[in-house]
């Protein structure tokens, strides 16, 4: 079949799918969850400052920042992950539409189900691969096998590991490649549909290559799912993300859209965090 | 002024670097001068000189480019520092380009000095040659001092040279009507003329370059008024 010029043109550009989008605007967002005035205690240290944010439906945000400044801290917040930690207090509200996460009615296995964390190291289950996608889906009472089946192939497309792992779907989880693993637990997150993606340093242990994957993987599950991410790499941060939050000492220093913040940010302190010259 | 890098090696790049562009600039101001100076006196030989010169000039600007390049490959620069080394990426390609035009002057030299110096001794071209000149020189201690009020200062000076360039066409034209034997040298300096306007467009852009390098704004094709108000100032 022969295409004219404007096919050819729409043909093109679907190919080349602009991923990262531009000229963004807070404003224009449906916002997926936010933050009021939320402070938090380890004992008597605080490590977060009266923190307001709001993280955008389908897109990427990304908090970067030095060590210790509280990004891992303010991401953990969002599924309730501090819960665990002992003397840890919290102020202020999280919400996920209207809802405080932290109203006493709200069922903390429920909300992990929408709101799914990958951690820095890989942390497959000592099972096989389908199993380890297919747990987060029993827990929630589907057995069925042709149901499974049906998710945990969706979920390992999603995750960009299916053509990789379609003829060992019974080898352990710990026989793949450190990139493979973390797309495997990313599967595993994605398997029971949650609506937010929180990853803490999700490529820091992994080669460049696959890094690149996860990264690729990011562009596309944004399509899906809101997604937040906490980076040490900055050219990670402004590679993958829509929006950046610059953290210091437990501040939310500066919030825009990436391409502000990496080409002209309003404040000196991130200026001199993104040129390296904190410090 | 912002605080060092915390690498050593990545301040000295910059630093170098901007040292670098100034050098170049400092090679075109001269060119520039010289080119003038041999148009006026029909002095052939310092526009050979002139005309050789581009060679070091093309030479520098892609060793420069060369370094942008390293810069940008190994050092991911963010925020003022890539702008930074965008703005030296185009000041040099104008840099180069005021070279070329420069060269262009030395051309049209060569050609009058071939003729006797006539009654109007080009008083309008040194004049205009000396506002080029200094609109040049202001745009480079602008750059090396990245100062935006002297930026500013340079894009409204540039409007004035080019009036003061249509200004001397006019009057060259009116010399050729009086007398059709003008007409020869008249079209060249009326060339040489247009060369200086043209080099004092460069200067006017090596300015918005400076501006987009502190200021993080484009003031590209806006009027006076859109970026004075979009600059605060």
């Amino acid at each position: 079949m022969e295409l004219n010029t404007d096919q050819l043109l729409t043909k093109e550009s679907d190919s080349r799918h602009p991923r990262v989008a531009h000229n963004l605007s807070l404003a224009n967002e449906e916002i997926s969850m936010k933050t009021r005035n939320l402070n938090l205690y380890y004992g008597e240290k605080q490590a977060l400052n009266n923190i307001n944010l709001d993280i955008p439906k389908n897109r990427v945000t990304a908090f970067i920042g030095p060590s210790g400044c509280g990004k891992s801290t303010l991401l953990r917040c969002f599924n309730r992950m501090n819960d665990l930690v002992d003397n840890c207090r919290i102020e202020g509200k999280i919400l996920m539409g209207d809802q405080d996460i932290h109203h006493p009615k709200v069922n903390v296995a429920e909300l992990r189900q929408k709101v799914g964390m990958v951690f820095q190291r890989p942390n497959p289950f000592p099972k096989s691969i389908y199993e380890n996608v297919a747990y987060g889906l029993r827990l929630q009472g589907i057995n069925k096998r042709y149901t499974l089946d049906e998710k945990v192939e969706w979920a390992l497309k999603g995750a960009a590991l299916w053509d990789e792992v379609k003829d060992r779907l019974q080898e352990s989880g710990f026989g793949l490649s450190g990139g493979q693993q973390q797309r495997l637990v990313i599967a595993r997150c994605i398997a029971i549909e949650p609506s937010v993606l929180l990853l803490d340093e999700p490529a820091s242990a992994l080669d460049p290559i696959s890094t690149l994957k996860i990264e690729e993987l990011i562009y596309t599950l944004k399509a899906d799912y809101s997604i937040v991410i906490v980076t040490h790499n900055m050219q990670q941060a402004a590679r993958v993300s829509d929006y950046t939050a610059f953290m210091y000492l437990g501040d939310m220093v500066e919030f825009s859209d990436t391409d502000t913040l990496f080409t002209n940010p309003k404040k000196q302190q991130t200026e001199d965090y993104i040129t390296g010259r904190y410090g | 002024m912002p605080h060092k890098h915390i690498s050593g090696q990545f301040n000295a790049e910059l630093d170098s670097l901007c040292s670098e562009v100034l050098a170049l600039g400092g090679m075109v101001e001269s060119q520039v001068l010289n080119a003038c100076s041999a148009l006026q006196e029909g002095d052939s030989e310092l526009a050979d000189d002139v005309i050789t010169m581009d060679h070091t000039v093309n030479e520098k600007e892609k060793s420069i480019d060369e370094q942008c390049s390293q810069i940008l490959a190994r050092r991911h620069p963010a925020a003022g520092d890539l702008r930074l080394v965008l703005s030296i990426i185009k000041v040099i390609a104008d840099l180069e380009r005021i070279g070329d035009e420069s060269k262009k002057i030395a051309h049209m030299a060569i050609v009058l000095s071939d003729w006797d110096k006539p009654k109007w001794n080009y008083t309008e071209l040194r004049h205009l040659g000396e506002h080029v000149r200094k609109t040049l020189h202001d745009a480079l201690d602008a750059f090396a001092r990245m100062d935006v009020d002297l930026s500013l200062q340079v894009v409204m000076e540039d409007e004035k040279v080019d009036l003061e360039y249509e200004s001397m066409v006019r009057q060259l034209m009116t010399l050729a009507m009086e007398s059709p034997s003008n007409i020869q040298r008249v079209l060249h300096t009326i060339w040489a003329a247009r060369a200086l306007e043209r080099v004092g467009d460069h200067a006017k852009n090596i300015c918005e370059y400076v501006i987009y390098a502190v200021k993080g704004k484009d003031i590209r094709h806006e009027t006076m008024e859109q970026v004075q108000k979009e600059l605060g100032a």
